[in-house]
């Protein structure tokens, strides 16, 4: 089998590359240029002495790490969640929330949000999981908005208009409050995150994970408890969501309801679809065409969302795979050409001897 | 809390309740046909409001304002359907939930450019607006039209499932698809027909919550979800759930905001009964929906097979 079928996202075209090729992929090479682009962003925005791009760039990466996430359980897993911003809210009222009440130790930041999504991530997903197709959608969609109605509820805490961040956060002498230091975190942790995410879909629970998506019914005639597994996907992905969470509040000094609405929920499958479904690396890609894309249109026009909707019906209608499949394809015709070069070789061989 | 206060506020609740189900109707319909995820629903309520509204306010006639919803939203079915839905049958859900987030985006903003952010004024119409006496209890007149206009809706939609051929190939289809696709029947045309029919119904609900709610951009979206918990609460596809998912949810959504907090305040100090009673009461339809996808996963009446 040289092509990869077109049903599976996650089929990696490296893996199909006969090892003799010593080129990398079109793939890895995307891939360090991407990361490596993203790496010099600071570089670059203190040389140009335009300190908007660190920002800018900055809601990228956390974008990124939060559509990683959801990508998780909507790639690998197959669960269409419409409610993942509600651990990026979670994450963030935890910072906003601890610092009001003048914590502002990063570690403890960090732990509330992760030991609350966590909770929440395995009480919603418990119950969400016993339901499949549009009811998953719905209940999810509906379990975030019941969070978002009680964060508008908590007056103390700002209600609809939201809570400043009183303090960053800070770990040691390192606050995150300053954009480039944030900015460095958030990338580390995205490349941790995108590294894990390889090892992941090739370990066991990502094999698993991924078999349960094809064919559920499968997986449990062969005896694996499918519930725990969707479930612990869920609350991994949850968590993730939260830590995002924590470095979108300190990115925008800022925790609102408006960060676990459902168009933010919209806007993360939106960033995981476009970028490409089951890869890891799509959802970055995604996080930054959707956030490039939207701010442009925002300095073109008040109405962008006029424009935005329909391009987001055109995207969904015309491509398939997204972005990263463009990559992917690429890889599948060069191994398909070295394949064939290999097989007319051992031909030649043959008839040699 | 005296009674009168508890009679108003269930009736209030029914009043929610049967604009749900307006909108519930159409929504579990093409679930339960097409299998199709339509989160644009609401987008066509909000189209409904601000037609009915524009044609009311130009020609201060109600009933014009009505009747003008009506093929417009018919048009803006068959528009809809021929550029975009009919695309996304096939595909999987998150293809139709992405699509038509889309599309959420572009009628909110469509609206905005005409209309402005702020809500567009629509009054209640003159004739209804003084009170009903019902059994010694005062009642906005208008409110009661709503309960009975929806009411006389919902039978209409019971006779029309249960006693026409129409009905009975719509129930055939929300069951069986491929089996009366395999009998001949044109079931993309009947899926039509539902669609158009829907969007009809939400574009009156609209219509009808004008004037008591506020006409405005993005005011298709708190219902939609409203009606999404419905539906579940109800069982997908299923008329018979649409109706008293939509009844139980209104009703309970609306004593709960009045009841809660008072409730509340007899257990608890003022200070913590204040903050808690509103974020528990917005919360209760979410939690009533956990706790019957956690008994009932297919909802508390799903379609009976057979």
């Amino acid at each position: 089998m040289l092509t990869p079928s077109p049903s599976s996202p996650i089929v990696h075209a490296a893996a199909v590359v006969p090892a003799a090729s010593r080129r990398p992929t079109f793939y890895t090479l995307f891939v360090m240029l991407l990361l490596a682009g993203l790496a010099l962003v600071p570089t670059y925005a203190a040389l140009s002495g335009q300190a908007f791009y660190v920002t800018l760039f900055a809601r990228i990466v956390v974008f990124a790490i939060a559509a990683v996430s959801l990508d998780l359980i909507l790639g690998i897993g197959g669960l269409v969640s419409f409610g993942h911003a509600l651990y990026l809210g979670l994450g963030a009222y935890a910072a906003g929330v601890l610092a009001q009440h003048g914590i502002d130790n990063g570690w403890v930041h960090l732990g509330v949000a992760i030991v609350l999504c966590g909770a929440v991530g395995f009480v919603t997903g418990f119950v969400s999981l016993r339901t499949t197709g549009i009811a998953f959608i719905m209940i999810t969609l509906a379990f975030a908005q019941m969070v978002y109605f009680l964060a508008v509820s908590l007056k103390q805490y700002g209600g609809d208009d939201g809570l400043p961040l009183a303090a960053s956060s800070r770990f040691g002498n390192m606050s995150l409050g300053d954009p480039a230091t944030l900015y460095y975190v958030a990338f580390g942790f995205l490349c941790l995150l995108l590294l894990s995410g390889s090892r992941f879909v090739k370990a066991r629970f990502g094999m698993t994970l991924a078999g349960i998506r094809m064919n559920e019914r499968r997986m449990k005639a062969l005896g694996v408890p499918t519930l725990q597994y969707k479930l612990g996907a869920y609350v991994i992905a949850a968590i993730l969501c939260g830590i995002a969470g924590v470095l979108y509040a300190n990115l925008t000094q800022f925790v609102s309801p408006s960060y676990m609405s459902w168009t933010t929920s919209g806007e993360l499958i939106m960033m995981v679809v476009i970028g490409g479904i089951g890869t890891f690396v799509g959802p970055v890609v995604g996080a930054l065409a959707m956030v490039l894309v939207e701010e442009g249109l925002k300095s073109a026009t008040e109405h962008w969302m006029f424009i935005m909707g329909p391009l987001i019906v055109l995207i969904v209608l015309l491509t398939r795979r997204g972005l990263m499949g463009v990559v992917h394809s690429a890889d599948a015709r060069r191994a398909a050409k070295i394949a064939a070069k290999i097989a007319a070789r051992s031909k030649r061989t043959e008839s040699l001897s | 809390m005296n009674v009168t206060l508890f009679v108003m506020q269930c009736l209030n609740g029914m009043q929610l309740g049967v604009l749900l189900f307006l909108m519930a109707a159409g929504l579990t319909l093409v679930f339960g046909i097409m299998n199709f995820v339509n989160l644009a629903h609401g987008s066509l309520y909000m189209m409904g409001a601000f037609v009915g509204a524009l044609v009311y306010n130009t020609t201060s006639s109600f009933i014009l304002g009505v009747l003008a919803v009506i093929p417009a939203m018919l048009a803006l079915a068959f528009v809809l359907e021929a550029l975009v839905f009919k695309r996304l049958y096939q595909r999987d859900h998150l293809d139709q939930v992405l699509a038509t987030f889309g599309l959420i985006l572009f009628f909110n903003e469509l609206i905005r450019m005409i209309w402005g952010p702020s809500p567009y004024y629509m009054e209640v119409p003159p004739a209804l607006s003084g009170t009903v006496n019902l059994f010694g209890i005062p009642y906005p007149a208008y409110r009661l039209l709503i309960v009975a206009s929806g009411l006389a809706v919902a039978l209409g939609c019971y006779l029309l499932i249960h006693r026409t051929r129409i009905g009975m190939l719509i129930r055939a289809g929300a069951t069986h698809r491929a089996m009366i696709g395999a009998l001949g029947i044109n079931i993309k045309l009947l899926n039509s027909l539902v669609f158009g029919l829907g969007a009809v119904l939400a574009g009156l609900a609209g219509m009808l919550a004008g004037p008591i709610l506020s006409v405005q951009p993005g005011m298709g979206e708190p219902v939609l979800i409203l009606t999404m918990v419905v539906i579940v609460i109800g069982g997908i596809g299923s008329i018979r759930g649409a109706f008293l998912g939509a009844l139980i949810v209104g009703v309970i959504d609306t004593v709960g905001r009045t009841l809660l907090p008072a409730v509340l305040r007899g257990l608890f100090e003022r200070g913590t009964a204040d903050t808690a009673g509103p974020a528990l009461a917005s919360m209760l339809i979410y939690i009533l929906m956990a706790v019957v996808l956690a008994l009932r996963p297919q909802g508390l009446f799903p379609v009976r097979h057979g």
